[in-house]
């Protein structure tokens, strides 16, 4: 086990290597200078211009750069974003709060009510299932930013439950706000883990060893929680972190619609205007949620399968 | 032989008819069908067939509802939202056909050399795409949009490079299940080249699997590209496109004039269903004809 | 002896796609406290439905006819608390061991988990009692196995492993179905001697399936040969095997290769094997028999008594130790 996550772990730090020199490189490949965007055309006195690119390290070849960028953000600096004097890490730090509790209150949603209703409907057969497949098949075809609008309009516009807009303050007044976002956020994913695990746990049922445990004569409950559903929590597990990790990129969306001041929504804006010390520096916080999402799922897979060879998913 | 081992129940299934050349689709299928045939018409034809010019506007009629002539309405600057609907399909639609084609060709491309060559070429292309899974395909097209700026072109070709890996990896396991079977080692020994075996036996035994991964990309591009769109990072306003026109009715939408963005959204949401439930049924279809 | 299980006139029926198929008609048999029964037939003869029929675990939608009476119990009947104890005292022991274990818990879990959960032995008492169960299937160091997953034991293992299990719940009937039929042929034999002695030491009542007539004749008292959903033939282990009544039970040990005569080619029973609900009207194994005339095909073959057995057949008394040859054309 011990050996599987150490390889899971260098097969992080490589990933993350290269996908950091992706980032860097790509931006630096845009055309049009930095500092274009930061005099907003005018000619500066060539004093000044040298003065800049020392201190942005403009003059130094792309590999050294890269490396200054690399090893500066290694220990946690993510550089000055040019157009605003500010630290990258401030305009993060200020944001990062709002994305965490969106996905994880979107993530909750996505477990609570995505295996529940995948379990429901894989036990109790006949309407009840009808209805669970019908309402995941709606909610799968629902993306993120329609979601977003339909329920703005519904229980904003319409209802006035909930605000449309903005972050709230104080824990009661944030989940008011966020509570929209995250249905939002999680109405694909929750379809999706609603089949698989309907899936699953269906699969299961049929499965020889599940008919061994019956006739053994115990309780159908026993059979079900420590056969039925501890195996069928593999397959599961899975799925949701992946779509976890899915939500992280997705939140851009969602915070956007919802003029919500997260990451995703900044990381945008930041494109727009070609400030690209933000756009690398929030890429890199995204990459690296993302990857250790996935990172955690492949060690909870594995934990959770005996079976498991090392360092293979199965698919 | 002495005693067959027969299980009743195989036995019943195999009886069933063997020529399947239409594919079994049901009612929703079918519907699935008729509802992608129309967007693709309409994303052929929509722009000429618009009863108005999608980017005329006329302030005086802001966000007036339906009237006679104007079943959808107006927007907030005045333009006739059935107009742009039609017109938007375009970008829309061949959008997303764009992104999963190039997906598509790629995937299947990288899937069929690993399967082919296997051993290093297999490790090299496979460790490549495992870097590529870092990246979801909504953040590598804001890094594009920020590095090309915001433009259809950008989101597209980012999106593609995101899809690849998955692409490939499906096709992967397939092809080499295929490239693993004795007759293709069979031929190999009868001297047959690798592009012949590769374009005339491996390809084709895939091929349903391509065709259903492909309607299930085009989902997922059309859902993407929207957001993008949504975003501002893809389709640029003035001109129309689904995504666009859900974010552009966004301000009257919570205002309470909700019919530009809800009409964009039923567009959208309609022919994502369409094809998502399509490709499923492909693809349980092939995964089942595969013996 | 008392009959410890009386299955009379069981008709099975299951739910298909394609509607009801019947798969067992009118079979009746009875297994008597400490008889080992073997029931014997091809696949799809509904042998092991019949089993299935018994322990109660046949799949949803199932439709059945008859009665199966377990020590004076109507099985059929039973439900909620009362059909689990029956579930309890009947153990089966299934064919692919590693399919019939969760993989995912380990060996110890697997061994204990009825004793813990339907006979509240507490969890040190009931994995003493697995690693004694596991010594006398002849496993050794218990201890380890005990810690295992399924998967890090081979297939014969496995099975003694589901052997031990059934044997310490202290079942009143052992359900065998095709149990060694997916070991190859030395562990076949070995986990096929651990059973027979294990249960004859606790005089254990036992329905033995297999589609190896020689395999039944020695670990059996009695044998019953299905066809196509019915009994054809009940007699004593030992003479099925010498002197069959039915010509399918002839056909059955013809088909099997003899290694004291040089036969010229295996011989084979003509045709393919039927299922209830596509048999004929009329003797159900016309369509293969060598024997058949056109009364057999045009009456239903009602089973009777002969020579100490029953058998279905209309011309049993008329073919008479003659079936053998009969099958040799």
């Amino acid at each position: 086990m011990l050996q599987f996550i150490a390889k899971r772990l260098a097969m992080l730090v490589a990933t993350l290597l290269v996908a950091s020199f992706a980032i860097y490189g790509a931006l630096y490949l845009a055309p049009g200078s930095p500092i274009a965007a930061l005099t907003g055309g005018r000619t500066l006195p060539p004093e000044v211009m040298a003065q800049i690119e020392a201190r942005y390290h403009l003059n130094e070849p792309f590999l050294t750069r890269y490396w200054l960028w690399l090893t500066a953000a290694v220990h946690g600096d993510l550089g000055e974003s040019i157009p605003l004097h500010e630290s990258v890490n401030t305009l993060i730090a200020q944001r990062i709060g709002t994305t965490l509790q969106l996905v994880l209150f979107a993530s909750i949603l996505i477990v609570m009510f995505g295996v529940s209703l995948g379990i429901i409907g894989a036990l109790g057969r006949g309407a009840v299932d009808t209805g669970v497949l019908f309402a995941s098949t709606v909610s799968a075809a629902l993306p993120a930013f329609a979601a977003a609008v339909i329920l703005q309009f519904i229980f904003g516009v319409m209802l006035g439950w909930f605000p449309v807009l903005g972050t709230g303050e104080g824990f009661v007044d944030t989940v008011k706000h966020l509570t929209l976002p995250a249905i939002a956020l999680a109405a694909t994913s929750t379809a999706l883990v609603t089949r698989v695990t309907r899936t699953a746990v269906r699969e299961e049922l049929d499965r020889e060893h599940v008919q061994t445990a019956v006739s053994r004569g115990l309780p159908w409950s026993d059979v079900v929680r420590r056969h039925v559903l501890r195996n069928a929590a593999i397959p599961i597990t899975t799925v949701v972190g992946i779509t976890i990790a899915s939500l992280i990129a997705l939140s851009a969306v969602v915070e956007t619609a919802f003029a919500l001041n997260g990451l995703g929504a900044y990381l945008v804006q930041a494109a727009q205007n070609k400030d690209f010390a933000v756009v690398q520096g929030i890429s890199l916080v995204l990459v690296v949620a993302f990857v250790i999402t996935n990172v955690v799922v492949d060690i909870a897979y594995a934990l959770l399968d005996p079976r498991v060879s090392l360092g293979s998913r199965a698919q | 032989m002495s005693i067959e081992i027969l299980d009743p129940v195989a036995e019943v299934i195999d009886n069933a008819p063997a020529n399947r050349r239409i594919p079994k689709l049901g009612f929703l299928g079918w519907l699935s069908v008729a509802v992608i045939a129309l967007a693709l018409f309409l994303a052929i034809f929509g722009p000429m067939l618009a009863p108005y010019d999608p980017t005329l506007s006329n302030l005086s009629y802001s966000n007036v509802g339906p009237i006679a002539g104007h079943p959808l309405g107006f927007d907030d600057q005045g333009r006739d939202v059935l107009s742009r609907l039609m017109a938007g399909a375009r970008t829309t639609i061949f959008g997303a056909a764009f992104v999963s084609l190039i997906a598509i060709f790629v995937g299947t491309a990288l899937a069929l050399l690993t399967a082919w060559f296997g051993g290093k070429t297999d490790t090299f292309i496979s460790a490549a795409l495992d870097v590529l899974f870092a990246f979801p395909g909504i953040l590598l097209a804001v890094v594009a949009a920020a590095v090309f700026g915001p433009s259809l072109l950008s989101a597209g070709l980012a999106l593609s490079i995101a899809y690849s890996p998955y692409v490939a990896r499906v096709l992967r396991g397939a092809a080499l299940k295929e490239r693993a079977m004795t007759y293709i080692s069979a031929l190999e020994v009868q001297g047959f080249g690798a592009w012949r075996l590769t374009l005339r036996h491996l390809l084709p035994n895939i091929s349903a699997l391509i065709v259903a991964q492909g309607t299930i990309l085009f989902g997922f591009a059309m859902v993407d590209l929207a957001a993008i769109s949504f975003l501002g990072l893809g389709v640029q306003s003035p001109n129309a496109d689904w995504g666009v026109m859900v974010s552009e009715g966004k301000t009257s939408l919570l205002q309470g004039y909700p019919l530009v963005s809800l009409s964009a959204v039923v567009c959208i949401v309609s022919v994502v269903a369409a094809v998502s439930f399509l490709g499923d049924r492909l693809e349980s279809n092939s995964r089942g004809g595969n013996r | 002896m008392s009959e410890l299980l009386t299955v009379t006139d069981l008709t099975v029926r299951l739910k298909m796609d394609s509607g009801m198929r019947e798969v067992i008609t009118g079979t009746s048999l009875s297994i008597a406290q400490g008889e080992a029964m073997g029931l014997v037939g091809e696949s799809g003869s509904g042998k092991s439905m019949t089993a299935k029929a018994i322990a109660r675990l046949l799949p949803d939608g199932a439709e059945t006819l008859g009665s199966v009476v377990f020590d004076g119990v109507d099985v059929l009947a039973l439900s909620g608390d009362e059909l689990r104890e029956h579930r309890a005292q009947v153990a089966v022991v299934f064919q692919d061991p590693r399919a019939h274990i969760n993989p995912v818990r380990r060996i110890d879990d697997f061994m204990t988990e009825s004793l813990r959960t339907l006979r509240n032995v507490p969890k040190g008492d009931a994995r003493t009692r697995a690693a004694t169960a596991l010594e006398e299937v002849g496993i050794d160091d218990p201890a380890k196995r005990l810690r295992q997953y399924p998967h890090e034991l081979s297939g014969g293992m496995l099975q003694r492993v589901m052997i031990a299990t059934a044997l310490l719940s202290e079942p009143r009937l052992l359900l065998a179905d095709e149990c060694t039929t997916a070991l190859d042929v030395t562990t076949q034999a070995e986990v096929m001697a651990i059973l027979d002695d294990l249960r004859r030491e606790r005089g254990l009542s036992m329905l033995f399936i297999t589609h190896d007539l020689e395999l039944a004749g020695a670990v059996c008292d009695r044998t019953t040969v299905m066809y196509a959903g019915q009994v054809v033939e009940t007699r004593e282990a030992r003479l099925l095997h010498g002197d069959p009544l039915h010509p399918y039970s002839a056909a059955l040990v013809d088909a099997r290769p003899d290694i004291d005569s040089t036969a010229d080619r295996l011989r084979a029973i003509p045709g393919r094997p039927l299922s209830a609900f596509e048999a004929p009207s009329g003797c159900r194994f016309a369509t293969r028999c060598s024997f058949a005339q056109d009364s057999c095909r045009e009456h239903e073959q009602v089973i009777t008594e002969l020579d100490g057995g029953f058998v279905r057949c209309e011309r049993a008394i008329e073919l008479r130790g003659k079936v053998r040859e009969g099958a040799h054309v």
